[in-house]
């Protein structure tokens, strides 16, 4: 239980929400937004909802998710602040 | 009531509340000046965080440019709203642990340097004022509208409202007027976007409405948006793209690492009293914005489809079914008043064409039905928001509370960045590097100063903007993201990042991404200097200039690591530093020195 096995962990954590992120915006909302328009949601396509809404809507769980893991983690490894 | 009555009382209520506030909550020390003290909770600082992100570019200018680029404009929604993820997991926590004031301090010290951190303010000045440009361009269309004055005098009377609101407060002023701002403009953006989408959907939620049927139930209300378009020949709206898809993706990504780099945002995370919190505001902010940002795009559709049918009232090609210009609505009037609206009757019928006159195939068509030319010769995108419920006939107080808001946007960012600049100036390079004894009421002296100078200098390239408001602070985050934004990430992650590394990285990174601006737009963005014309052929790779910071910032991410590895490695106590602010425990509150 040491700070560079915190660091590591850390690590992999953003390194998946960050393959997340990238997915919703980059990947659905743009690189596959034509393939994905093909499913529809209700008026628009799924691409077109991914990069107007559905992006914006997982940016947010991301970052809660984030936030409440690292607290975990914080307090897993002792390095918390309110010791 | 009448409508300049109505907006006068909505703008003078909300003027008088933030101004009480700022008093009440004046700022006496240079603490408070630059951070606000540290009692601050997450979801009121999240609040203000919003606000203070949320500028003219997000409320007045960002859903005209949906209206009329469809799909296209994705990249302002992604682009400024997945900023705060890498904000949050990247920046936040560990800017916050660092505990300081200010972002060029901090790259100062992580990189042992003044030279690191007189780069880094000149990097954060060009990038600040080139933002309160784009915000100038706003309140001048919001004032000019509002005063039914042209639009140089509005910017004039913005400046002045600038002047007075900003350089008193400080930001403790700043952050609870802030708050108050974000309810004005939420309340003022939510409103008509409801409203509308009752009108148009049946569905009183804007982001169900998009996805519904017309109130009649027979076709989807996007649909009948592409049909309504590409029948006069314009690009159809869900599938139209910026450029092109490369285009689309620099675009996103420059305007994300932009957010996370841009220093008025930055400045937020450290006023928070814990580095728990830091990431929780990064969460809140997000959770405020996106009540705008996903309204937006109804905002948006909806906006074009009714300004597309108050012009063709019937089946394209009869006469009859375009509107004629004496019986143009009092909207349309209002903003023709303020120059931003333009009608020319090329062909002499007393009627108003609205289409696309580039596209060859239309245009033909459109000859065959004596149209001879698009006779709206000028649809400023900037006023589609303020425009938006006068062209949708909603009530007289809506129209008024529009106004407030898209004023609150513009001043709560733009006092926010003003701050940004007037720290910079005075507490890095005043205090930090050419006259460490200065007291605390000169140091706020100068920051005045320099916020005055910064607002002369945006009110001056205001006058000609580069760009719509949002395209104009799009350059702002590519010379955040090429210079700020890969410091900032390469000294938290990567220990062996020196000094000469990161100043040549920042160095080149905001030089390429000016000069590819520059060539493009103009030196300074003096109209008639650009020396290649700002037209996608002369586009590297097809790059727009608003979206070429993402390569300004590679290119520092390599410069910076490769000179390093060939210079002096990196001191052990600054090595202990990076560990020391990778773990929460042990941050103090912000300290000064």
């Amino acid at each position: 239980m040491n700070r560079s096995d915190y660091w590591k962990e850390n690590l992999r954590l953003v390194a998946i929400l960050l393959a997340i992120w990238f997915a919703v915006s980059f990947l659905f909302g743009i690189i596959l937004v034509d393939t994905l328009n093909v499913i529809r949601v209700g008026g628009v396509g799924l691409g077109f909802w991914f990069a107007q809404q559905g992006s914006i809507y997982t940016f947010l769980v991301l970052i809660f998710v984030y936030t409440k893991k690292m607290n975990a983690l914080d307090r897993k490894y002792d390095v918390h602040e309110d010791k | 009531m009448e409508l300049t009555t109505l907006t006068y009382l909505f703008v003078g209520t909300t003027f008088a509340l933030y101004i009480g506030i700022a008093i009440w909550a004046r700022a006496s020390t240079t603490s408070e000046f630059y951070v606000a003290g540290k009692g601050i909770h997450p979801v009121a600082n999240g609040m203000a965080t919003a606000a203070d992100w949320m500028s003219a570019a997000s409320f007045i200018s960002m859903a005209g440019l949906i209206a009329f680029n469809g799909y296209g404009a994705s990249v302002f929604l992604m682009g400024w709203t997945g900023g705060y993820v890498l904000l949050a997991l990247l920046l936040a926590p560990y800017l916050r642990k660092f505990g300081k004031f200010t972002v060029p301090e901090f790259i100062g010290e992580r990189y042992y340097s003044r030279t690191a951190r007189i780069v880094a303010v000149i990097c954060l000045i060009l990038a600040s004022i080139t933002y309160v440009i784009g915000q100038m361009k706003g309140i001048g269309v919001a004032f000019s509208r509002f005063l039914e004055t042209d639009y140089d005098t509005g910017l004039y009377i913005g400046m002045g409202i600038v002047f007075i609101y900003s350089v008193l407060g400080g930001m403790k002023g700043i952050t609870y007027t802030q708050i108050a701002q974000y309810c004005v403009l939420i309340f003022a953006y939510t409103v008509p976007a409801v409203f509308i989408s009752l009108n148009i959907t049946g569905n009183p939620i804007p982001q169900l409405g998009i996805l519904s049927t017309m109130a009649d139930g027979n076709t989807y209300m996007m649909d009948k948006l592409n049909l309504v378009v590409s029948e006069l020949g314009f690009n159809e709206y869900t599938t139209q793209v910026m450029g092109s898809k490369l285009n689309m993706f620099a675009y996103t990504l420059t305007l994300m690492i932009g957010t996370a780099g841009l220093p008025h945002v930055i400045i937020r995370f450290f006023t928070v009293p814990k580095v728990k919190d830091a990431r929780a505001t990064a969460g809140w902010a997000l959770v405020f914005i996106a009540i705008l940002y996903t309204t937006a795009p109804a905002v948006g559709s909806m906006a074009r489809l009714n300004l597309m049918n108050t012009i063709q009232t019937g089946p394209v090609g009869e006469v009859t079914a375009n509107i004629e210009y004496e019986k143009r609505p009092q909207w349309f009037k209002n903003w023709e008043s303020t120059g931003l609206l333009k009608f020319e009757d090329k062909n002499g019928d007393g009627r108003i064409q609205y289409y696309n006159d580039k596209n060859k195939d239309f245009a033909a068509k459109a000859e065959s039905f004596g149209w001879k030319g698009n006779e709206m010769v000028k649809v400023d995108r900037d006023i589609m928001v303020l425009a938006n419920p006068e062209i949708a006939n909603l009530p007289n107080w809506v129209i008024a509370l529009v106004v407030a808001g898209g004023l609150a946007a513009a001043l709560s960012t733009a006092a926010g960045l003003l701050l940004a600049i007037a720290s910079s100036i005075s507490h890095d390079l005043l205090k930090g590097i050419f006259r460490p004894d200065i007291s605390e009421r000169e140091e706020l002296m100068a920051g005045r100063i320099a916020m005055a100078g910064a607002i002369a200098m945006a009110g001056y390239f205001g006058l000609h903007p580069p760009d719509f408001a949002a395209g104009t602070v799009a350059i702002a985050f590519g010379l955040a993201a090429s210079s700020i934004f890969p410091a900032l990430m390469m000294g938290i992650f990567n220990k062996k990042v020196n000094r000469t590394g990161a100043v040549a990285g920042m160095i080149t990174g905001i030089s390429i991404t000016m000069l590819y601006v520059f060539q493009h737009k103009g030196i300074m963005f003096i109209p008639g200097t650009s020396f290649l014309g700002d037209m996608s052929p002369n586009w590297f790779f097809g790059i727009s200039p608003n979206a070429f910071g993402c390569v300004g910032a590679l290119a520092n991410f390599a410069v910076a690591i490769g000179v390093s590895k060939m210079t002096a490695p990196v001191p052990d106590h600054i090595q202990h530093l990076v560990e020391d602010i990778r773990v929460p425990a042990g941050a103090g509150a912000a300290s000064d020195h």
